[in-house]
């Protein structure tokens, strides 16, 4: 049942898709430099706490939001800033939730840990490692319930499948049909452990014990993210069931902003690798250029009007005010 | 002398035992609003252990009445991912020792959505779960773990003691926006009391005088409300006139009554089933001396279960646990009667 796909190429560009692959190139982009001044902002001190940032893993959370629709749900992670902003949240309350500012999309109660949209369809990151199996198979079971042809899809790295609850909503998912996918985000990296230290046998053979279809792709390669996601997205709506995902993926900064040191862990040549060789921006750019749909001033452009975006959603943050104290006692109870 | 102040003289009407009215409730929520459905282990044709969900499948179906494999994290986390997204699921966890099992989804997930979105999304998930020792079911299936999940802000904890408010608490519970933890006393099933045919509801966070009375305060929750009033009827025949007074709600705590009660008689005992270190009863306690000092003639006590794992044998589980006549003579004792 299992597609090892890992070295499978996807369709083609089709030159009338052209507006649609660049508006993933900025989608990743726009993550890649959010996260960038995430970074900054916490080593200049501007932001409270600390954050768990997604960069090199962008073509993961952008080629699976783009194959669904607004009303789809996702559930995310600690690391979710990518999959917010994937899933439709604007750059200027994201920053302003990062610094607890009352603008946030959580009215500074949540922070980068905890950003919800329900208008985009994003339920919530989750700082609990597998703590949204739950949520996003209740949402599947909820649509299905309905009557709706939504789809729910659960982002998890794969330091999640240590824990019991995914195996729990697996099974009821694949008893049940309901349209979820579980999309493990391999990134390597338990926080500061090689996954392979802790993940006995194949990843793919866990979800296929509960006679889930699982595929294992190249998450770096967004136009394969995309084309799988798709195909499981519409499956699951058409009521063929939930599907899981493994991409195969990597974070370039530490497991959160002050894990500076990894060499303990990981190499800077392993690092540098997939920088250079791997990055998800750099494989779809150079593929639109190449293939002639488009030109590296047409992505410069692109990366300069997202920068010019960032620099105004971080100054409306900087610029927002704080909640005030009285609000602590607000939203306890609905 | 079931709810004599709720029920308003309405004694003469029917009868129903506290599973009926919890089965009641269900049914007619169910009928009522469709979003509403029931998942857990053995809810279906089996109707639960105690059999209070009997006859519900029949009548909904198996889409509404769903059979869960035995996973209370997993079923639980699914519950509050169908709150979350329009519907008003009622999560059966058999024993309220696998409380323990359901806590991240139950304290991290459902508890905290609504204020960590900042008020954009919210859980209105009823988790049934039982508490009560005195079954012979030994250490893992007798705990009263209301404390717990009283803790936890977020939550919403009801205590059902009679048939009359099991059936009214649950039908608000259900109706509330909010994570309700619903808790009911295994070894009350079984037990009879007056329910009006009518459609009725009870707030949260109001608590009822079951027994009107001017010498002792007893504040007792759940199992305990009856042992409080046997005790009251001991207390009686030694011309005693205990209240006893039943939050009804842990959370929220309709801590007024409790300290009103404490004002006007001037001694009080606070019994909940719940472990006593650290428990529901340290709260209630701190409620009535911060809220009554000056009005009390003897220090507040608390009586809960005994602070060990409850025992299997009845020699050792029956002393772990109040009863009447361990409150008869506590009271007894604060009145200044030997």
């Amino acid at each position: 049942m299992t597609r090892k796909a890992e070295k499978a190429a996807p369709a083609p560009f089709e030159a009338q898709d052209v507006e649609h692959w660049l508006h993933v190139y900025e989608q990743m982009v726009k993550i890649r430099e959010f996260e960038e001044k995430a970074n900054e902002l916490y080593l200049k001190a501007l932001m409270p706490g600390l954050t768990h940032l997604y960069a090199g893993q962008e073509a993961v959370a952008v080629g699976v939001c783009e194959a669904l629709r607004p009303a789809d749900y996702i559930t995310s992670t600690h690391r979710g800033h990518g999959h917010c902003l994937a899933k439709g949240a604007s750059l200027d309350r994201m920053f302003a939730e990062l610094l607890g500012k009352e603008a946030g999309y959580c009215r500074g109660k949540g922070g980068s840990m905890h950003i919800a949209d329900p208008a985009s369809g994003n339920l919530g990151a989750n700082a609990i490692v597998g703590g949204s199996a739950g949520i996003a198979t209740g949402a599947a079971f909820s649509a299905k319930m309905r009557g709706t042809d939504q789809v729910a899809v659960c982002f998890f790295g794969e330091g999640a499948l240590g824990q019991g609850i995914v195996y729990e909503v697996m099974n009821m998912a694949s008893l049940w049909k309901l349209p979820v996918i579980y999309v493990c985000e391999n990134n390597q990296y338990n926080e500061y452990t090689h996954f392979r230290e802790a993940t006995a046998g194949e990843i793919t053979a866990r979800a296929e014990a509960f006679g889930i279809l699982a595929e294992t792709i190249d998450g770096q390669d967004v136009r394969l993210v995309y084309e799988t996601a798709q195909r499981l997205v519409e499956r699951a709506r058409r009521g063929e069931g939930p599907a899981f995902l493994e991409c195969l993926t990597y974070r370039y900064y530490g497991h959160h902003v002050g894990d500076i040191s990894r060499a303990y862990y990981r190499s800077k040549e392993e690092e540098q690798e997939w920088r250079t060789r791997r990055d998800p921006l750099k494989i779809l750019g150079e593929k639109m250029v190449e293939q002639k749909l488009t030109d590296q001033a047409v992505l410069d452009g692109i990366h300069q009007d997202v920068l010019s975006e960032i620099e105004a959603a971080v100054q409306f943050a900087i610029d927002a005010p704080f909640p005030d104290p009285a609000e602590v006692d607000e939203d306890v109870y609905a | 002398m079931i709810g004599v102040t709720s029920l308003e003289g309405r004694m003469a009407e029917r009868e129903l035992t506290f599973a009926e009215a919890i089965r009641e409730a269900l049914a007619e929520e169910m009928r009522r609003d469709p979003r509403v459905f029931i998942i857990g282990e053995d809810v279906a044709e089996a109707g639960t252990p105690f059999k209070v969900l009997s006859g519900l499948v029949e009548e909904f179906g198996k889409e509404r009445v769903v059979d869960s494999p035995i996973s209370e994290p997993g079923f639980t986390g699914l519950g509050v991912g169908a709150a979350m997204t329009g519907l008003r699921p009622v999560v059966d966890l058999m024993f309220g020792d696998f409380l323990t099992l359901a806590m991240d989804q139950i304290a991290n997930q459902a508890a905290k959505i609504h204020y960590m979105s900042g008020g954009k999304m919210k859980a209105p998930i009823v988790i049934r779960t039982t508490l009560g020792a005195t079954r012979r079911s030994a250490a893992q299936h007798s705990q009263s773990l209301q404390a717990w999940v009283s803790h936890v802000p977020g939550l919403k904890v009801a205590l059902p003691s009679t048939p009359y408010d099991a059936k009214g608490l649950l039908k608000s519970a259900i109706r509330d926006e909010n994570p309700v933890v619903f808790m009911e006393d295994k070894m009350m099933y079984k037990l009879k009391g007056p329910v009006p045919e009518e459609e009725y509801t009870i707030p949260f966070g109001v608590a009822d005088v079951k027994r009107p009375g001017g010498d002792i305060t007893l504040v007792a929750t759940s199992s305990m409300v009856q042992v409080a009033l046997g005790a009251a009827d001991k207390l009686q025949e030694i011309g005693i006139s205990a209240e006893v007074v039943d939050p009804r709600t842990t959370a929220p705590l309709d801590k007024q009554s409790l300290i009103d009660s404490a004002r006007k008689t001037s001694r009080a005992i606070v019994i909940d089933e719940g472990y006593e270190r650290y428990g529901v009863t340290a709260e209630f306690a701190s409620v009535i001396a911060e809220g009554a000092f000056y009005y009390l003639d003897a220090p507040v006590r608390r009586m809960g279960a005994r602070d060990v794992p409850v025992p299997f044998s009845p020699a050792l589980e029956d002393v772990t646990v109040p009863t009447e006549e361990t409150v008869f003579q506590m009271a007894k004792a604060l009145c200044g009667r030997s």
